[in-house]
């Protein structure tokens, strides 16, 4: 019996596609995320004025408003009902993400993303395993609370800590001691539990995945012919419970990634060697049609007849 | 061992299932519990951390401010800051402290304006109606006026110029024979901007914008102003509004506006002299 040999995530892909395209989706992720944050920097640094406030809300281009639904959820929860500045500016990202997918948020827009990305690209490269998880459904337990403790204290009580919008923060209004927020995420994601930030208790992450329910835009597994179970897709998805819907080995029921909290950050589209997946519209789901054709096909196999006419 | 039943096995996963949620629910409950008591400590202000223009109470304004810093960004002379994780004012809200920088009242409230929410009330227009504090000369011994010296710093500064702080004489006791001229500031019209304070000449500034509710007592309802409900009555409301009649020598009277007893001229020379020392002196010379 000869030894495999161990294989690092993506080699596979890289030695099909190239290095680029298997890291596509992830560059444009990191230039999306930082040249956000590069368009609130311009403004305070140089005095371009493209956008202007933070992630909480802000102006574009001095006419159109941007507020965070989520924030403004908390705000409604303590009893105050905000000019309709606010609100439009809530309804114009509630509707964009409730068409791009609620969860693209987390991974092309937060910044906080970019450190749990590198706390797992660590574990990965010192192999570190802990046993302790949490259940991925704390995060809504926790966006639960936040609203309640709100409504109870009549304050904004999750914006006290929220690692998410005090690290925007922190870097267009300055930083103070905002990094510590960052450390103690890093280093929870990186030793004690795996993605455990993003993948189980940040409440905006949870509350952007109801936002996303109807989401136009997802991850479409189309060419599953072509899959190998290699499950690198797997291995590199973050929301892990998400794809299993539409791989062979774990039982594939569809062909689109429908559950709220992918992410559409495209890992799995760069991993895969055989390019099985791609993102599409919600209405694109091949299975069905697939397993007609199979029928169809096998239906010709079992009538000689008309394999003759055929022939 | 027998084999469990089905509808044990069915009581087992649910004691599971509720015991799980029972858990999720206890850990997320402390952690909410414990951020409402952090959040009561960290909703605080420090006295000398003061809002933008258009904030009347402060916890109203922590429930409606969404940290976003518009009103930071649309403040033209950059005095607004956006406080940070370690400055002791709530995290993300705008503050500004008077000594650093103060409020230069622009008409147009610009900060007002640009917040999305309302946090700052947009219904203030005329910024001299403003109440981000109230200036209060705090300490008497070390301001200079108070030594005979004429400073008037804190009222020439004054945006709302010899409304909101006037200039009142005072006898200087220590000598004898000159005044001292005392910056006295007036509620009614006192903004809370802060050029007071910023501008104060000594080392550590003797006049302070403070939160109204720490710069202002308050005299409790039931005081009435007799003079006050006279003039609202259009006459005492107490005893009949009789005017006093002193029972006077002749040749005196009694001026009730204010100049008091006149000593009128009198033709027939009295008894005695007309000072009251020369009959109690009598016989002594």
């Amino acid at each position: 019996m000869t030894a495999t040999p161990i294989q690092l995530t993506g080699h596979e892909a890289i030695q099909q596609k190239g290095w680029l395209k298997t890291h596509k989706w992830l560059i444009l992720r990191r230039l999306s995320q930082l040249s956000i944050l590069g368009l609130f920097l311009i403004g305070p640094l140089f005095g371009v004025w493209i956008i202007k406030g933070n992630m909480n809300s802000s102006l574009l281009l001095e006419t159109i408003p941007l507020t965070d639904p989520y924030i403004l959820l908390q705000t409604l929860f303590t009893g105050y009902w905000p000019e309709t500045t606010a609100l439009t500016g809530a309804l114009i990202v509630f509707s964009f993400y409730f068409l791009v997918g609620g969860r693209s948020y987390c991974s092309w827009v937060c910044p906080i993303n970019i450190v749990t990305d590198f706390s797992m690209w660590i574990r990965n490269k010192l192999n570190i395993k802990s046993t302790f998880s949490l259940s991925r459904n704390t995060r809504y337990w926790i966006l639960a609370m936040t609203l309640i403790v709100a409504a109870f204290t009549g304050s904004l009580v999750w914006e006290f800590v929220n690692p998410v919008s005090m690290v925007n923060r922190a870097l267009v209004f300055g930083m103070g001691f905002a990094w510590v927020m960052i450390l103690m995420v890093f280093l929870l994601d990186t030793f004690v539990s795996r993605r455990a930030w993003c993948g189980h208790l940040c409440p905006v992450g949870a509350f952007y995945s109801l936002l996303g329910k109807f989401s136009l835009l997802r991850v479409n597994a189309v060419a599953v012919d072509k899959c190998n179970s290699c499950m690198e897709c797997y291995t590199v998805c973050p929301e892990q419970k998400v794809i299993t819907p539409v791989l062979q080995s774990t039982g594939r029921v569809t062909s689109l990634i429908n559950d709220v909290n992918c992410t559409n950050c495209g890992r799995c589209v760069d991993i895969c060697a055989t390019e099985v997946f791609r993102f599409d519209l919600r209405f694109n789901e091949v299975e069905k049609q697939v397993v007609m054709q199979k029928k169809f096909q096998s239906n010709l196999n079992n009538q000689p007849h008309k394999k003759e006419v055929l022939s | 061992m027998s084999k469990p039943s089905t509808q044990e096995l069915g009581l087992q996963s649910r004691r599971r299932f509720l015991t799980s949620i029972a858990r999720s629910v206890s850990v997320v409950g402390i952690m909410g519990l414990g951020l409402g008591l952090y959040s009561k400590q960290s909703q605080s202000l420090p006295a000398t951390a003061l809002r933008p223009p258009g904030v009347s109470d402060e916890s109203d304004f922590q429930s409606a401010c969404i940290r976003c810093g518009l009103c930071v960004r649309d403040c033209p002379y950059d005095m607004l800051k956006l406080a940070q994780p370690g400055d002791n004012v709530p995290l993300g809200t705008p503050w500004f402290e008077a000594r650093k920088a103060a409020c230069e009242m622009c008409e147009d409230i610009p900060c007002v304006k640009a917040c999305p929410t309302g946090a700052l009330d947009p219904e203030l227009t005329n910024i001299d109606d403003a109440r981000m504090g109230l200036a209060v000369l705090i300490d008497q011994e070390n301001c200079i006026a108070f030594k005979g010296l004429r400073c008037e710093v804190c009222y020439n500064v004054c945006p709302v110029r010899g409304k909101a702080i006037t200039l009142d004489r005072r006898h200087n006791q220590r000598t004898g024979k000159h005044a001292l001229i005392i910056p006295t500031v007036h509620s009614d019209a006192c903004t809370g901007c802060g050029k007071c304070e910023a501008a104060c000449v000594v080392e550590e500034a003797t006049i302070k914008v403070l939160p109204q509710h720490l710069a202002q007592g308050k005299m409790g309802d039931f005081y009435r102003l007799g003079w006050v409900e006279k003039q609202k009555a259009g006459g005492s409301l107490v005893t009949p509004d009789l005017q006093h009649n002193y029972t006077l020598p002749p040749g005196q009277s009694y001026d009730y506006e204010g100049v008091g007893l006149i000593q009128q001229e009198s033709k027939n020379t009295p008894p005695f002299g007309n000072s009251a020392l020369d009959t109690l002196n009598r016989g002594f010379k």
